[in-house]
């Protein structure tokens, strides 16, 4: 327009054949820039350079939840790299856009969470956010996601009370607290018809007391009844005196809260002799450290958001479009990057990746509205199980499509324990076993 | 008769609550320092019985874990304590507090906080109804035992009649010829080795990370308050008491009254006993 402009003028000025050939001259030397321009402007439009969106998150490197957080940093990082070897995400203009994950220790300490996503949003120009692992950090960087306009892919953040805050741009990857150990009691009535009572002994944090308080509404709508319903805090180490009061003809005691203080309990269990015939517990059993309690964790019982024996894939998706790598290709691509088998804490890190990359893929954009939306419609297969969230404002954003695995702790023919996937029927790698006698 | 069953639960893990708080008193009551790396002295003598338990029969890694408290009490002793033991309270609490710190950063660096499980059980004794765990009873026993040795060698050695010497009148004792600083050291040693020791006891009855020796460090405080500063004997009351208080409360009242009843009792003693129990008045 400019140039159109001043050529114009030029055009317009009379005077000798000397000054016309100069502006002649000058005229095409214009018009050559121009087209320059305009081609290199092209070429930039043709994607040769993608660009990158920044995935902000606090990570618990430090601090008593760091084993959990690091697994989980882990699986975000080797999401991060497969997005980025495959090119990155292709958009609606035919442009691609890579990752790049920014991230900071929180120590596992609430109060350190909050200024860390304000950080991460302002100063890092974060895109997206995913979530601290644990309830109670994921409780606190919300509140920032939602008042800065970002949307953020929950990942070890399984109590229900974070979703029903009213919060628009919070999307869950694991199953709710409240659907923990419900599957235990199908698992019960089913390897166990006659059973009617059952304790339940659990931890007095916000994701233990979501577990039980939906446990206790759902075995008691099938008919149980509850014999104790008893709290303990956190870093209890003795259960000697809940133990004492559990009545001698429980069929099943289910709780628990986190690894250490269930592992006590699974372990007091036995050696106080309980005869109950199933123990179904929270977090700690399918963790591969379960088995240093030897006997006493024969027969117990755990719900897992993930398992590497889990058989997720294309062919038995049911209908539902699968999208990401199979659970062998994850489980080897994470082995191969940090020698350790993933732990459902990885998977769940992968699988929040995950979510976001498809949610921009279907929506062909990075811009919030646009991505929130996808998220909204997306039902996918992975290899973490099904994806979908609730979308109705009272809960927005609680996942909806998966399912916990329920794995026992049994005995294989050589004697070793081994971790068995027990329940739904269809995943399942062996018979649930009643608890062993003590 | 649950109350009972609650109660022998509670004391015999008393005995290792004694235990550990032992060795913080036989350090206060000795050189006067605080001892703020008594928690993380215990988590490190959680793990050394967590390698050694899977390798030897306790009966052999149990001592050996107390040798190496007692080897790493008179490392801390030299590094960290024998240069401020004259200086005021403050500064041998902070240099054991940054002791603490070291040892608490080094772990978690080294052993993460990942929850370990020490893979023993000894078995369960059934008395009718009573069941007891067996590890419970092993730990009382080792802790009833520790004891006897510890005064046995205060009262009837000349290293532990030395040490009481120091402990009564630094000075004096110097003037007839006992080595204060020998004294200090070993008296030092003993009480990390009790502090190893009772965390390996721990260890084998709970899992336990490099973060939980804090929560029995703080028991110690208070069952040494309790049972009176400076008496071994009185720790070890001080420890039935909490671990009574422990077990049997849970049973007709909601487990959060435990830490409420334990410190009202401790505000109690500091009212009107501030010697402690077994303390002078």
């Amino acid at each position: 327009m400019n140039v159109i402009a001043r050529s114009r003028v030029h055009l317009g000025v009379k005077g000798d054949a000397a000054s016309n050939r100069h502006a002649g001259r000058e005229f095409f030397s214009e018009i050559f820039l121009a087209m320059a321009a305009m081609s290199m402007w092209a070429g930039a439009a043709s994607g040769a350079e993608p660009r990158t969106v920044v995935i902000g998150f606090s990570a618990s490197q430090t601090g008593n939840l760091n084993v959990e957080g690091i697994r989980q940093i882990n699986g975000v990082s080797l999401w991060v790299d497969d997005v980025n070897a495959a090119g990155g995400i292709p958009l609606a203009d035919g442009t691609k856009v890579k990752v790049a994950a920014k991230f900071y220790d929180d120590e596992s300490n609430k109060s350190r969470v909050q200024e860390l996503y304000t950080r991460l949003i302002s100063g890092d120009k974060a895109d997206f956010l995913i979530s601290p692992y644990s309830s109670g950090l994921t409780d606190a960087a919300a509140v920032i996601a939602e008042q800065k306009n970002k949307i953020m892919i929950t990942a070890g953040a399984a109590s229900d009370s974070t979703y029903k805050k009213g919060f628009t741009l919070v999307y869950q990857t694991y199953t709710p607290a409240s659907r923990y150990l419900t599957g235990a009691v199908d698992l019960l009535m089913k390897s166990d018809p006659g059973a009617r009572k059952l304790a339940i002994v659990n931890e007095k944090d916000k994701f233990s007391a979501d577990v039980v308080a939906e446990l206790k509404k759902y075995a008691e709508a099938k008919g149980f009844q509850i014999v104790m319903f008893e709290g303990y805090d956190t870093g209890t180490a003795d259960f000697a005196p809940f133990i004492n009061k559990i009545p001698a003809d429980t069929d099943a005691i289910m709780g628990g809260g986190h690894f250490s203080d269930t592992s006590t309990f699974a372990r007091q269990l036995y050696e106080k002799g309980s005869r109950a015939k199933m123990v179904a517990l929270l977090v700690a059993p399918p963790e591969p450290r379960f088995a240093e309690l030897g006997e006493a964790a024969t027969g117990v019982v755990g719900s897992s958001q993930w398992e590497p024996a889990a058989r997720y894939s294309k062919e038995n998706a049911k209908g539902v479009e699968w999208y990401g790598p199979g659970v062998a290709d994850f489980e080897a691509g994470y082995q191969a990057k940090f020698h350790e088998e993933p732990s459902y804490h990885s998977a769940g890190g992968y699988a929040a990746g995950l979510l976001l990359e498809k949610a921009i893929r279907n929506c062909g954009s990075t811009d919030t509205e646009k991505v929130k939306a996808a998220l909204d419609a997306i039902d996918i297969m992975t290899f973490y199980g099904r994806l979908s969230f609730v979308v109705a404002p009272a809960s927005h954003g609680l996942q909806k499509g998966h399912e916990m695995i329920y794995i026992q702790w049994q005995r294989d023919a050589g004697g070793s324990l081994v971790k068995q996937l027990v329940w739904p029927e269809d995943t399942a790698t062996a018979g649930v076993i009643p608890m062993p006698k003590r | 008769m649950r109350i009972l069953i609650s109660l022998l639960d509670g004391l015999l893990i008393g005995f290792v609550y004694g235990l550990s708080a032992m060795g913080l008193s036989l350090i206060w009551g000795v050189m006067k320092v605080i001892n703020l790396s008594h928690g993380a002295v215990m988590a490190l003598g959680m793990f050394f019985s967590y390698a050694a338990i899977s390798r030897f029969h306790p009966g052999l890694a149990l001592p050996a874990v107390a040798v190496f408290g007692m080897l790493l009490g008179l490392l801390i002793y030299g590094v960290a304590v024998h240069r401020v033991i004259s200086a005021p309270h403050l500064s041998s609490l902070l240099a054991t507090f940054a002791v603490n710190m070291i040892i608490i950063g080094v772990g978690t660096a080294v052993f993460s906080t990942s929850p370990r499980n020490i893979d023993y059980s000894a078995g369960t004794m059934v008395l009718g109804d009573i069941r007891l765990p067996g590890t419970r009873l092993l730990a009382a026993g080792a802790s009833i035992l520790v004891t006897a040795v510890l005064y046995y060698f205060l009262y009837r050695t000349r290293s532990g009649k030395a040490i009481r010497a120091v402990a009564n009148n630094r000075m004096a004792a110097g003037l007839m010829g006992i080595s204060p600083t020998r004294s200090l050291a070993l008296s030092f040693s003993i009480g990390t080795g009790l502090a190893a020791l009772a965390g390996g006891l721990v260890a084998t009855m709970f899992p336990f990370t490099i973060l939980s020796g804090s929560t029995y460090e703080v028991k110690s405080f208070v069952i040494c308050v309790l049972g009176g500063l400076g008496n071994p004997l009185g720790a070890l009351l001080g420890g039935l008491i909490l671990g009574g208080i422990e077990g049997v409360v849970p049973t007709f009242m909601p487990v959060s009254w435990v830490p409420v009843l334990e410190f009202g009792l401790f505000i109690l003693v500091l009212v009107l006993r501030p010697g402690g129990l077994l303390g002078e008045k």
